[in-house]
């Protein structure tokens, strides 16, 4: 089970509020879609500049494997605060530690609610009726 | 496994790049049932055809194979295929996603000739072994023939792990040297294995589809849906050598038109590589300054030649080795220069 700490979207983003930001990641099962459990098939992750404010549903940032592209798509609308540094040079981190060190940005909203988002039950739905 | 012409295909068994690699220095197993295949019967299996397919199939030698396509009256792609010519038969190789309409349109256009087609694809299996191992690979488990006999692209019948007649050709989609095989697919799993295990010894590994696509996309072969399809002739892809003019093989579809391009083309297929982080992909923009002048249409991160590369068609001004161009990369740009095709050649 994922963890229930936080709201799943149904393009595979996690979002966590913690503190006044929310912090974003991709699921365990993108990561796994994207390299088939071969970790080191991700090759490059670009995420945004500090301060770039972001649109719910925005695409802001991809994610490449060897085999494909895909897009991050932001949760929530605000304002990118925080970018991971650790991830450019070390992709494997998502792989490592999805819910905690593999974050890559952390948005700062005005009121950050996520209730529009699946929680880990739900997720693990959409997955299923998915696959 | 994806889903793919309404196969469950592997992707990948291991890490992509690490697959490419085993192929490169040694030796792969691949897994190409999804592949159609066509056999021809009846006197008129090899003019009729003649008519449809841009290869001149009447000067093939018997026991040979040649590449060649289906186009369309406009000069457009409909299919690339191989074409064995045998004793008494012609044996075609086409593209999983197109069987069902190369069937069509063979039916349409063989009508009144004395040709009967048949769909193998669900009874045979097809299996690829690539690599430089390939030959001693294959010939610990093939009785009665001496791999060594058949050149490239050139086939011959053997005993396959005690199967008798079993077609298999001096071909591949890699670049490297090997061989394809077809036989009764009830078998498969029983080759399958035996053929792992007669490879084991080599560093023999499964290969999926992910690093197919990079193994023929270093080797410049284009593959259908990406460097060729229903809107592109093969002119402009650099598939000339499939394609015959002579006149002993009379006029056939689409011969007309890629008559015309071949006189006057526009544009050509040519590779791109960047040493920047990002791989092409179809789909990217191509650009010179603000002007977008293609569009990539396959790419992959080459672990043969350490660069990202890919293929893209421009016009012939920008088609010469060396040019510089971009990718738009959601507005971000990375500089490509242009290569010529092959990225990779073996050394024989």
């Amino acid at each position: 089970m994922r963890p229930d700490d936080r709201r799943y979207a149904t393009t595979h983003e996690w979002a966590k509020i913690d503190g006044d930001s929310v912090m974003v990641g991709i699921t365990d099962f993108a990561i796994n879609e994207l390299c088939n459990g071969n970790e080191g098939d991700l090759v490059y992750c670009d995420l945004p500049e500090v301060g770039r404010m972001v649109e719910i549903g925005e695409t802001f940032g991809e994610i490449e494997s060897v085999k494909a592209v895909s897009d991050l798509q932001a949760p929530i609308t605000g304002e990118v605060v925080e970018v991971n540094p650790v991830i450019e040079d070390h992709l494997q981190v998502l792989a490592e530690d999805t819910w905690g060190k593999g974050w890559m940005v952390r948005i700062r909203a005005k009121a950050p609610n996520l209730d529009h988002m699946l929680d880990a039950a739900a997720y693990e739905e959409h997955i299923a009726a998915a696959h | 496994m994806v889903e793919f012409g309404g196969w469950h295909m592997p992707v990948q068994y291991g890490p992509i790049l690490d697959e490419v690699r085993c192929v490169r220095e040694k030796v792969g197993l691949f897994d190409l049932s999804h592949m159609g295949r066509l056999r021809l019967t009846g006197a008129d299996r090899i003019s009729a055809l003649d008519k449809i397919v841009t290869t001149f199939v009447g000067r093939i030698p018997v026991d040979s194979i040649r590449y060649g396509l289906i186009c369309q009256e406009d000069g457009g792609a409909l299919d690339d295929i191989l074409v064995y010519r045998g004793e008494e038969d012609v044996f075609l190789v086409v593209n999983a996603s197109n069987t069902e309409r190369d069937v069509a349109w063979l039916k349409e256009h063989l009508a009144g000739a004395n040709v009967s087609l048949e769909d193998q694809t669900e009874e045979l299996a097809m299996l690829a072994l690539q690599g430089q191992d390939s030959v001693a690979t294959l010939q610990t488990v093939v009785e009665d023939l001496d791999l060594l006999t058949i050149g490239y692209y050139k086939s011959g019948f053997g005993t396959l792990c005690g199967l008798p007649n079993v077609r298999v050709s001096r071909t591949g989609y890699t670049g490297e040297d090997g061989f394809e095989i077809y036989f009764d697919s009830g078998e498969s799993e029983r080759v399958w294995n035996a053929l792992m295990e007669a490879g084991a010894q080599y560093g023999l590994k499964p290969i999926g589809l992910g690093a197919r696509d990079t193994l023929r996309l270093e080797a410049g072969m284009s593959l259908y849906g990406h460097e060729i399809n229903e809107t592109r002739n093969p002119i402009e892809a650099g598939l000339s050598f499939g394609i015959s003019f002579h006149e002993d093989k009379g006029d056939w579809i689409g011969r007309d038109a890629l008559a015309q391009i071949k006189a006057s083309p526009t544009n050509k297929l040519v590779g791109v590589s960047t040493d920047g982080k990002r791989a092409p992909r179809e789909g990217y923009p191509v650009m010179s300054g603000d002007e977008q002048i293609g569009v990539i249409c396959s790419g992959a991160i080459s672990p043969t030649l350490s660069k990202n590369i890919g293929t893209a068609y421009v016009p012939l001004a920008f088609s010469e080795a060396g040019t510089k161009v971009q990718m738009d990369l959601r507005g971000k740009r990375q500089d490509l220069t242009v290569t010529d095709l092959p990225f990779y050649s073996r050394k024989r």
